[in-house]
């Protein structure tokens, strides 16, 4: 059983690997319980596949504020990606551009790339956006709280299915 | 379990000497990502703000200061032939404390045992000043920080923390400045971060600034607990990456956003 919060470094990424073959022979959904001793509370959420199926809150997201947080510098968002927002003159390009989101991704996937992409891929820049442990030296204005909280990934997720092309 | 710990570590080490590093015939200066108007700001000394530093730190050069009542010029002369070079060598292996000091920590060094004066508080206006004046000496000099074989164990160090994931966002120096310094962040050029022009003035800033500043704002960006000033990781990274960007010219007191 792997515990969410509790991602291994990149040190151990070979036995990471090695885990990772183990899943589909372990079980074929993984049911996560967050971090125990963290600050913040983190809720369980299960992987299936390359997806979070279920909303994180119970509840589907508002796709209005999704955007609204996905422009807000202070979410990080377009520091590294673009996408549909002409009005915002200073956007990243280190990521994929965000237009069409919805047409390449379910729900499922945004929600696990949002909340962990480094467990689809090691060697990411993608920060993962809810998970407090496996981290080092975070400062203490962030120590103990993910980047986002649940109620804020699932807003993002119902804006980002919203972007077809 | 140890055992696929031990490889992984090793293929870690073993792949990062290789992976990210940038070729030399690549390593671009922070000032060729500029617009041409910030590039003119740097070449024209009567624009370039840095140089009221370089000329406030002449002032302080040639004036006498604490308990020994010495000028820095008293001991060292012209600086514009005996400081030819030198910050072109920092930091550098300082063999009272066995290991590397910056150049703010040199003058601060300089003024606590010479002149027997207080240090001064790094960021001040006088440290900046001095530094500037006697970086300014070697405007054109190739860097050849890092020549000093007992400097080495603290090369590797600050090579291991500038790869080394940190902060909320978990990103390593290397992740942007080897990776992706052809792409942009926000708007802004990512650039190669090659310190070739400090202490320097950013626009952001409205002032000129240490590469200490320079990397806590960065270490700070990714969420992670900036070091204090002065701290041995913060003279580490600076070293590491004066040592990366060996054989590039000089450029203090750069310009740049």
């Amino acid at each position: 059983m792997r515990n969410p919060g509790s991602r291994p470094s990149r040190r151990k990424s070979l036995a990471r690997r090695t885990y990772r073959m183990l899943d589909p022979i372990l079980a074929g959904v993984l049911l996560v319980l967050p971090g125990c001793a963290a600050a913040t509370e983190l809720r369980s959420y299960a992987v299936i596949g390359d997806a979070i199926p279920q909303s994180l809150t119970g509840t589907a997201g508002d796709a209005t504020r999704g955007r609204a947080l996905v422009v807000e510098r202070s979410s990080t968002c377009i520091l590294c990606h673009n996408g549909p927002f002409p009005e915002q003159k200073f956007q990243g390009d280190l990521a994929p551009d965000l237009s069409g989101s919805g047409s390449r991704w379910s729900e499922g996937q945004l929600r696990l790339r949002l909340v962990d992409a480094s467990r689809l891929n090691e060697e990411t820049i993608m920060p993962s956006y809810y998970r407090v442990d496996g981290l080092t030296r975070v400062g203490t204005l962030w120590r103990g709280k993910p980047i986002l909280s649940a109620e804020q990934i699932e807003d993002i997720v119902a804006y980002l299915a919203s972007l077809r092309e | 379990m140890r055992f696929l710990g031990a490889i992984a570590a090793t293929l870690l080490v073993v792949g990062a000497v290789g992976a990210a590093e940038i070729p030399q015939a690549d390593r671009r200066s922070g000032y060729s990502f500029m617009k041409p108007d910030t590039k003119t700001m740097q070449d024209d000394d009567t624009a370039n703000p840095g140089m009221l530093w370089v000329l406030n730190g002449e002032t302080l050069w040639n004036r006498k200061a604490g308990a020994a009542d010495k000028a820095c010029a008293d001991c060292h002369g012209n600086a514009r032939a005996s400081m030819k070079g030198v910050a072109a060598r920092y930091p550098a292996f300082d063999k009272a404390t066995g290991r590397p000091i910056d150049l703010e920590q040199r003058i601060n060094s300089c003024r606590t045992n010479h002149q027997q004066a207080t240090p001064l508080a790094f960021e001040s206006r006088e440290l900046l000043s001095l530094t500037a004046f006697v970086a300014r000496q070697s405007q054109g000099v190739p860097i050849e920080t890092g020549a000093d074989p007992q400097l080495a164990p603290f090369v590797a160090k600050g090579r291991e923390l500038y790869m080394q994931r940190q902060g909320q966002l978990n990103l390593g120096c290397t992740n942007c400045h080897d990776d992706n310094w052809d792409k942009r962040l926000a708007g802004a050029a990512i650039t190669q971060g090659h310190p070739t022009g400090y202490p320097l003035y950013r626009l952001e800033w409205q002032s000129l600034g240490s590469l200490q500043r320079r990397l806590r704002a960065c270490i700070t960006g990714i969420r992670a607990q900036a070091y204090d000033y002065g701290a041995p990781e913060l003279v580490e990274l600076e070293l590491y990456l004066m040592s990366r960007a060996r054989g590039m010219a000089m450029e203090a007191p750069a310009v740049r956003p």
